[in-house]
């Protein structure tokens, strides 16, 4: 049964992360997504000292907050500074996990997160962390619940935003000339990415949730150009590296939010290669054989 | 303030250690990072650092010992193969750099949390301190650390001075450097593994997450105190220097607070006011600097405004009141208000009542004005051919720019015409 709620909750945080993912690679913003992931931590440090519990409402927000204060100042260095973006990305996130990391030492009694934790994950305490209803009824794992509500919410932003987003991503001139706003739906992308992040933190950590942000996108990208069809490619890919990196982990005897990055990794890898389309072996494999015809012509 | 005296008294031998090794990390880092950050691929350390753990924990597995000689090869290794996938998935697929670097460095960490977890599970005591290359232990530095640091250190600053104007060249021009011959590929090469160097020392005293700033953040904030690319890398230098001197300070003063973010606190709030007040490029420069040129433009447009009236009422001199100016051409009232008394203040204008009145030199500010706009649109169309109906938006802003030297040139080009395109006079003085 344990298992089962394990590799559940890694599921649902994978498909939303690769569902959002979907939209940063295309957008070009990974990096940004990566520093939003780190950068949520004194958020969720501050959100603990304030609300006293780990799973509470007030942690998404505060979290979800500082998410977009990230996105933020990133835009303010690169545009009113005029720094360079991807310097512009490095200081801001190093900066801002460097506050959560203080903050973290300077509260150490009353914060219960550790530093491990923060970067990793601990997905495998998942099914002791139970929800016990008023009454005394046991419902399950927690985090299931919360990754299962931020799921839905994803599910229904993209629903709803679909065409926004999509205009937005692909062709933003034209969004802005028929009145959509392109900075509005930045923002709110960004504050999904922070949700997400916030949500997933407790399960895979901070820099294993961007391996779920990026490589099943990436890897659903090398298969095909149909944007929808990239979606629900990431979502399969997203539960198949949930199931295989929990067996992995099982196998090795070790983290499995870490085995789940390094599987989700190798499918990045053998897509790469072999992707019907675009690998890199299959494309030397097709210019061999032309090449080959031509010579014999 | 009997801390501070201890501290910098350095008698301690600990607090010299973690001093000294704090900040030959930041300098040596800060200049490496100079040459990284000007060719656009500051993320690329950040990808390293990450890279570096599944290195360090193969070399543990591989070896059985903590032997820093075998760690640092292993973190090398690892870290040289995420540059290269990283390169391989940029040039030969779709994926784009951003991407490439983001799957490197979180599937590269991703394994390197499944091994650090498995060589702890597997119970091998020796493992204990592994994982300082997580979170950098800057506070625990020794004096075998401190000769490590120094050795490299001294090789990074030798091969930097050494292969000064070559990093220099692939810094800003990678294809002229090709083109008079450099091996482009071998120099990068050589900076590539300084970076990586760079990160796999560093990586110990301030952890993977935090080495990015290091790399990244003192030559940002150098950046903007200086276009030179020398005095640039001293100041990173410098800035990273008192960086690590502060963070081994707060952490000594508060033995609490861990070295490794503080250093990244200072340098990152030293980058921010670099950012917001450093002259020239800073937000706050270039604030006052705009506001000075908007206030020089409302002060020249009045003055034109009056000109423009008394040319049409054949009286350069008579009063006028707010509604008069405003009816020939539209101010900010607040603004209007608040400029008139300032050119009374320059002489420009005369208060008579409660009506303004040009002064000789205003009459002259304002003539001058009229002129160059006008000089402006004969040029536009006898020399650019635009049609006379689309120069007076060019001309309206050119008018504030053009210099007396300028002036004197399209008077001369255009031999000191009398009428522009639009049948007004040129006003001379």
């Amino acid at each position: 049964m344990d298992a089962f709620w394990i590799i559940l909750s890694g599921s649902l945080v994978a498909v939303s992360c690769g569902l959002l993912g979907c939209y940063l690679i295309l957008r070009k913003m990974a990096m940004v997504g990566d520093a939003i992931s780190h950068a949520v931590l004194p958020g969720i440090v501050l959100a603990f000292l304030i609300s006293g519990s780990r799973n509470s409402f007030v942690m998404l927000i505060g979290a979800g907050l500082i998410g977009l204060l990230t996105t933020f100042l990133i835009e303010f260095f690169h545009r009113k500074a005029k720094l360079q973006s991807d310097a512009s990305i490095g200081l801001t996130f190093t900066w801002l996990f460097a506050v959560g990391v203080i903050l973290i030492s300077a509260f150490a009694g009353k914060v219960d997160l550790d530093q491990d934790c923060v970067l990793y994950g601990e997905i495998a305490y998942v099914p002791i962390d139970l929800w016990i209803t008023g009454a005394g009824q046991i419902m399950g794992p927690r985090a299931v619940y919360i990754s299962g509500s931020v799921l839905l919410i994803i599910l229904l932003f993209i629903k709803f935003g679909y065409k926004e987003l999509f205009l937005t991503t692909f062709d933003p001139a034209y969004a802005t000339s028929i009145g959509i706003s392109t900075t509005l739906w930045h923002y709110l992308l960004m504050g999904a990415v922070s949700l997400t992040t916030v949500a997933s933190f407790e399960v895979v950590g901070a820099i294993l949730v961007v391996a779920l942000m990026v490589a099943p996108p990436a890897t659903a990208y090398l298969l095909t150009e149909d944007f929808k069809k990239m979606l629900a490619y990431t979502a399969v890919l997203g539960i198949v590296v949930a199931v295989l990196g929990y067996y992995l982990a099982w196998f090795m005897n070790a983290s499995i939010a870490g085995a789940m990055s390094v599987v989700a990794g190798i499918l990045f890898l053998a897509a790469l290669l072999l992707s019907p389309k675009e690998g890199i072996i299959t494309k030397m494999l097709r210019n061999r054989a032309l090449r080959n015809q031509t010579q014999s012509i | 303030m009997e801390s501070f005296i201890e501290f910098f008294s350095f008698t301690n031998p600990n607090v010299r250690y973690v001093t000294l090794g704090c900040i030959l990390l930041s300098v040596s880092s800060a200049v490496v990072g100079s040459f990284t950050f000007l060719k656009k691929r500051a993320l690329v350390g950040d990808a390293v650092a990450h890279s570096v753990l599944p290195g360090v924990c193969l070399a543990f597995i591989l070896s059985g010992t903590k032997n820093p000689v075998y760690l640092i090869i292993g973190a090398f290794i690892t870290a040289w193969i995420s540059l290269l996938f990283i390169d391989l998935v940029t040039k030969r697929s779709k994926i784009k750099e951003d991407t490439a670097i983001s799957i490197t460095l979180s599937v590269f960490f991703g394994l390197g949390i499944m091994l650090l977890t498995m060589i702890q599970h597997s119970g091998n005591a020796s493992q204990s301190g592994l994982d300082s290359f997580l979170f950098g232990k800057a506070a625990a530095l020794i004096g075998t650390d401190l000769y490590v640091f120094g050795g490299v250190a001294f090789i990074l600053l030798f091969v930097v001075g050494l292969f000064f104007k070559e990093f220099t060249l692939i810094a800003f021009d990678t294809h002229f450097a090709q083109v008079i011959g450099l091996p482009v590929k071998r120099i990068e090469f050589v900076l590539t593994t300084l970076t990586v160097l760079a990160v796999v020392v560093g990586i110990q005293a301030v952890g993977v997450v935090l080495m990015a700033a290091m790399l990244i953040t003192p030559p940002a904030a150098a950046r903007f105190w200086t276009d030179s690319l020398r005095k640039m890398l001293v100041i990173a230098a410098c800035l990273g220097a008192f960086a690590g001197l502060s963070g081994a300070y707060i952490s000594y003063i508060a033995p609490s607070m861990p070295t490794g973010p503080w250093i990244v606190m200072v340098i990152s709030f030293i980058a921010v006011l670099s950012f917001l007040l450093a002259p020239q490029k800073g937000i706050l420069f270039k604030w006052l600097k705009q506001r000075k040129i908007r206030q020089t433009i409302l002060e020249e447009n009045i003055l034109k405004a009056f000109f423009l009236l008394g040319e049409r009422e054949k009286n350069f001199y008579q009063t006028l009141g707010i509604e008069r100016i405003l009816e020939k051409r539209h101010f900010p009232l607040g603004a209007l208000k608040k400029t008139l008394p300032i050119l009374r203040f320059q002489g420009y204008l005369k208060k008579v009542g409660n009506e303004w009145q040009l002064t000789q030199a205003g009459f002259h500010k304002g003539q001058r004005v009229v002129k160059l706009h006008r000089l402006w649109e004969l040029y536009l169309t006898e020399y650019l051919h635009i049609a006379p109906d689309h120069v007076h938006d060019d001309a309206e802003t050119i008018e504030h720019i053009i210099s007396p030297e300028i002036e004197k040139q399209l008077e001369k080009k255009l031999n000191y015409p009398t009428l522009d395109p639009h049948q007004s006079e040129i006003p001379y003085r």
